[in-house]
């Protein structure tokens, strides 16, 4: 299960010596090595189904959500990949994992180099400076009672950086005006509530830069936000992966979004990725039919541009009970009984990976 | 008129304790025509929500509302809540925003399809919840899943029982409040597609409420932009998209990133003006990328520019009046 | 295949200060007739407690007049079976008794807000074990208990602040530990774990203050159950009698029967100072919970509807 890249070697197999480095390499800067700044090999999350104390008391075995089942991919400096997929396809738990918030079953997510995957919780914190979240609702993920100014001081306070308050204040700023917040000064002492949600949005990408981070997760970044303020935040993430040199992750279900903004995209199905290549490849020359339908039910802002959608029936399957075979065959249009035996390895196809017999 | 609907001058404004009124619908007209599809976009706090609310008298305590609705040449709200109650769900039903997260978790789902006909004297008893299995059936449910409870069902079977709740009583519209906006793109088109064919097979008039222009446009005939409580812009949505006469309309659309588009998507500047006090000259004027200095005193009206299609914007006007002298 | 335009910052209005803190607890104060009712109340026995010293007309514990004797000019409330003015005797024992309730209210919501937010937060065993104690305290009535411990450890007025302190905290542990399992799980709290702050630094600076208002509810509520225990623990003998609070002023009136010798003045108006602190916490104690439960503010129970109003100056149209 886990070998579904084993059969491509696309990414130069990292040098062995690579995880038993000290973790402060983790925090270097790679320069020329060679190292791509995250490498996730063979990534798999399982969570336990609770069980009702009935359930226990029978012994009935424990059963598995296959959150992330075998994901591997990487991504490097000022490069921006998207991540799409339904909702229970297991992307959010990706990020959560390389995130160091859910523990992975198994596989490795490799920091520059460095295996963060397992690492215990203290000498995991520094390295927390070098990946920074950006969550999907701005209106949740500040703190209502604190203003921004205390909001953007805290991860420098948590991480003892900043020294002095002045040099706190001269760092806080510097975050805002990158996070397209300028004057900074308008904004230091206002509240969240006092803000527009772009704003918030902003905000909340302040305090993840203000740490210097190399690595940006964003889960739906945009989603929450009004449709005339959206391109402002995915145009100041492009600007941060050009200009600063961060390498972007985000979590995306609007494939238009993802075309538009990211050089890559990694399509999900069920914990483990499908399809992935280029952004104009994967959505141009599309050849897992999963992507080729997803593709097909956008909705064109052209209305002369009639759709012709090819509607799957039903939603992702339970994650619990993974279909034997290909993951996808239960709703493919095209399966064959192949399908239904034999898991398809990503492989090359039409100059991008896809996990298709048909393909 | 051939309007099964007809919204003329509808205001709302909300008067919170200790806070100045909130004019959130600012004379607001439009008419619906049997068996249309038509959208309503905007912005969040825009008004559009409020709009839909207040067609069927669903205002809280401290909401004021003027004008009229008609159907079919009633004015409904002419006595208040008395004299809208009669129309409500079997005239006028509705789909309300996260309704496929509003369902009760503790009643199996045909009998909260059946609940609403017993309200209104449409069936009782074993006959209501007989039909439950058939409105199911209709939103492509099957009839034997009315047995079940909500968490039994996904997201985007628990969205199709919300709206055949919607359907108990046959309304002859249906208002949806952003139907597919927690939904994944696949279970979106499939919502999207159901809504399209109960309003072809049943005649039903659809009014959809979202912010997602793109879905308005492959789902709709025409469609009304609405900006700081006023429609900005109203027409056919094939002459919204390829000939915009509000910049509003023109942005929104620049601002939403197409699947192959190779155009620049770029934000709208700025955010929407506060409705609690009075507003000068064009309210987008803050936000426009060609304001001229008459925006700031004249408050645009709405104008015929095509057929059927009215914009609220002083360029579009002076156009008018040019093709007027022309002609 | 990019956007490279800039959403300008632009468009930031003035808002109107929050709500929060000190200003939740203004518009409280004016929304509702309750809690200025409440707090007047309380604040009435507090200050008469502060300046009693200097205002009390007798001593409060030599004999300045007859036996009791009648309220007269002199004596407006007359005299208990000790020949004390009973106004100075109340005006010290309130000074004992908010003394008390307030120390007790102090112990009972340091551990029931200790409780309640370290089982919330930390969930798990933790959770279990601490809500399993928490049950047994709450199922034991509280005066037998009460009594039991006063017994075994001696009457004294401290011993009373810890006996109440240890049974009042259960309701506030409870209550605390909902708010705190609602509020760990907003994505501001997750974000702070994702970047590595402590959970000392989570909990002191961004649960703590979210479940202040409920806190401070629970105290005011608590103080009227404190001081009515006080008053119920005196009266049954169980508290230091050389001390004088209202409850031992009730106590002593009662064995030195002056029921039956028809001396109401020495039991009515200490019944009246123990109930009317007790109300004023309830009302503002009250009315601080339903100002935080927005259930409450449902608008489709409201008996009240919208209106049709003729457009008087207002729209586009308006003059």
């Amino acid at each position: 299960m886990s070998e579904a890249r084993a059969s491509v070697s696309r990414v130069g197999e990292p040098a062995t010596g690579g995880a038993t480095q000290p973790d402060a390499a983790a925090t270097d800067t790679p320069g020329a090595s060679g190292v791509p700044l995250l490498e996730v090999t063979n990534l798999v999350t399982h969570y336990p189904v609770r069980r009702g104390l009935g359930q226990a008391a029978i012994r009935r075995p424990r059963r598995w959500v296959h959150a992330v089942d075998g994901v591997s991919f990487s991504l490097s400096r000022g490069e921006m990949m998207a991540l799409v997929g339904e909702s229970g396809c297991g992307k959010t738990s990706t990020v959560q994992t390389i995130l160091g918030m859910v523990k992975p079953t198994g596989g490795a997510v490799r920091l520059n180099g460095t295996d963060i995957a397992n690492l215990p919780e203290r000498r995991m914190r520094p390295l927390r400076r070098v990946v920074q979240m950006i969550y999907q609702d701005p209106y949740e993920s500040l703190d209502p009672r604190f203003r921004v100014r205390q909001t953007v001081e805290e991860p420098m306070v948590v991480h003892g950086i900043g020294g002095s308050r002045a040099e706190r204040q001269r760092l806080t700023v510097q975050a805002l005006e990158q996070a397209g917040l300028r004057p900074a000064e308008m904004y230091l002492d206002r509240y969240p509530h006092e803000l527009s949600g772009g704003q918030r949005q902003r905000v909340a990408i302040a305090t993840a830069l203000v740490l210097g981070p190399q690595l940006l997760l964003a889960d739906e970044p945009v989603s929450m936000l009004d449709v005339s303020v959206r391109a402002g935040v995915l145009a100041l993430l492009d600007s941060l992966r050009r200009d600063a040199e961060m390498g972007i992750l985000m979590i995306t279900h609007d494939l238009s979004t993802a075309a538009h903004f990211a050089d890559k995209i990694a399509v999900m199905y069920l914990g483990r990725i499908v399809e992935e290549g280029t952004a104009s490849e994967v959505v141009r020359n599309p050849q897992h039919p999963y992507t080729k339908a997803l593709l097909s039910v956008v909705p064109k802002r052209d209305p002369r541009e009639a759709l012709a959608p090819q509607i799957l029936t039903g939603e992702t399957p339970d994650p619990v009970d993974v279909p034997a075979g290909c993951r996808f065959n239960p709703r493919c249009p095209v399966a064959v009984e192949r399908c239904r035996t034999e898991d398809p390895a990503l492989r090359m196809v039409a100059g991008h990976l896809t996990a298709c017999h048909l393909a | 008129m051939s309007g099964l609907l007809e919204v003329e001058d509808l205001h709302v404004w909300f008067e919170p304790p200790h806070a100045a009124p909130v004019h959130a619908v600012q004379g607001v007209s439009f008419e619906l025509r049997p068996g249309e599809r038509f959208g309503l976009v905007g912005e969040s706090g825009c008004g559009k929500t409020t709009t839909i609310l207040a067609l069927m008298g669903l205002l809280p305590p401290n909401a004021s509302l003027a004008g009229q609705v008609r159907l079919d040449g009633t004015n409904i709200l002419a006595g208040g809540e008395d004299s809208v109650r009669p129309y409500r769900w079997k005239d006028i039903a509705m789909v309300f925003q996260g309704a496929m997260n509003a369902l009760n978790p503790v009643k199996r789902v045909g009998w909260q399809i059946a609940e609403p006909m017993a309200f209104h004297g449409v069936a009782e008893g074993k006959a209501a919840l007989k039909r439950a299995g058939e409105l199911l059936e209709l939103v492509g449910i099957p009839a034997r899943s009315a047995q079940r409870y909500p968490h039994e069902f996904s997201g985007g079977m628990r969205q199709r029982a919300s709206i055949a709740m919607a359907l108990a009583c046959e309304p002859r519209i249906l208002l949806a409040d952003e139907p597919t906006t927690a939904l994944d793109v696949m279970v979106q088109a499939q919502i999207l597609e159901l809504l399209t064919r109960l309003s072809a097979e049943l005649g039903l008039s659809v009014i959809l409420v979202t912010h997602d222009l793109p879905v308005v446009a492959q789902t709709c005939s025409r469609a009304a932009v609405m900006y700081a409580g006023e429609i900005a812009e109203i027409g056919p949505m094939d002459a919204l998209y390829h000939n915009p006469r509000h910049p509003y309309t023109r942005l929104l659309f620049a601002a939403t990133p197409d699947l192959y588009g190779d155009d620049v998507v770029s934000s709208i500047p700025g955010s929407p003006p506060r409705l609690d006090r009075e507003l000068t000259g064009c309210p987008f004027r803050p936000r426009c990328d060609v304001p001229m200095d008459r925006c700031a005193d004249v408050h645009p009206r709405l104008l015929q520019v095509g057929a059927g299609h009215l914009a609220a914007c002083l360029r579009a006007e002076e156009r008018a009046d040019k093709l007027a002298e022309v002609r | 295949m990019s956007a490279l335009m800039q959403e300008p910052a632009t468009g930031i209005e003035p808002v109107e200060k929050s709500a929060g803190g000190a200003g939740f607890f203004l518009t409280l104060l004016k929304d509702r007739k309750a809690a200025a009712i409440g707090l007047g109340i309380l604040v009435f026995f507090v200050l008469l407690a502060i300046v009693s010293p200097y205002i009390s007309p007798y001593s409060a514990t030599s004999q300045s007049c007859a036996v009791f004797a009648p309220p007269s000019a002199r004596h407006w409330l007359g005299c208990d079976d000790g020949g004390i003015d009973m106004l100075s005797e109340l005006m010290q024992g309130g000074r004992i008794s908010l003394v008390v309730g307030f120390a007790a209210t102090l112990v009972a919501m340091i551990i029931g807000g200790g409780v309640g937010i370290i089982s919330g937060y930390f969930g798990g065993w933790v959770d279990i074990t601490l809500m399993r104690i928490t049950d047994y305290l709450l199922v034991i009535p509280d005066l037998v208990f009460a009594m039991v411990i006063a017994d075994i450890w001696g009457p004294s007025l401290f011993h009373v602040i810890m006996v109440i302190g240890i049974l009042e905290w259960t309701g506030t542990a409870r209550v605390i530990r909902a708010q705190v399992m609602s509020v760990k799980e907003r994505v501001y709290v997750k974000r702070l774990r994702a970047l590595g702050a402590g959970h000392t630094r989570i909990i002191a600076r961004h649960i703590l203050p979210q479940v202040g208002p409920l806190l401070i509810a629970n105290t005011v509520l608590t103080i009227a159950i404190a001081i009515y225990l006080e008053t119920a623990l005196a009266f049954l003998n169980l508290e230091d009698p050389t001390v004088t609070t209202w409850g031992t002023i009730l106590e002593h009136a009662f064995e030195r029967a002056a029921v039956s010798s028809g001396a109401w003045w020495a039991i009515v108006p200490d019944g009246i100072c123990i109930a009317l602190v007790c109300v004023g916490c309830f009302l503002l104690g009250q009315a601080i919970e339903d100002a935080l439960n927005p259930r409450l503010k449902i608008a489709h129970l409201s008996l009240t509807r919208w209106k049709i109003r003729t457009l008087a100056g207002r729209g586009a149209d308006a003059t």
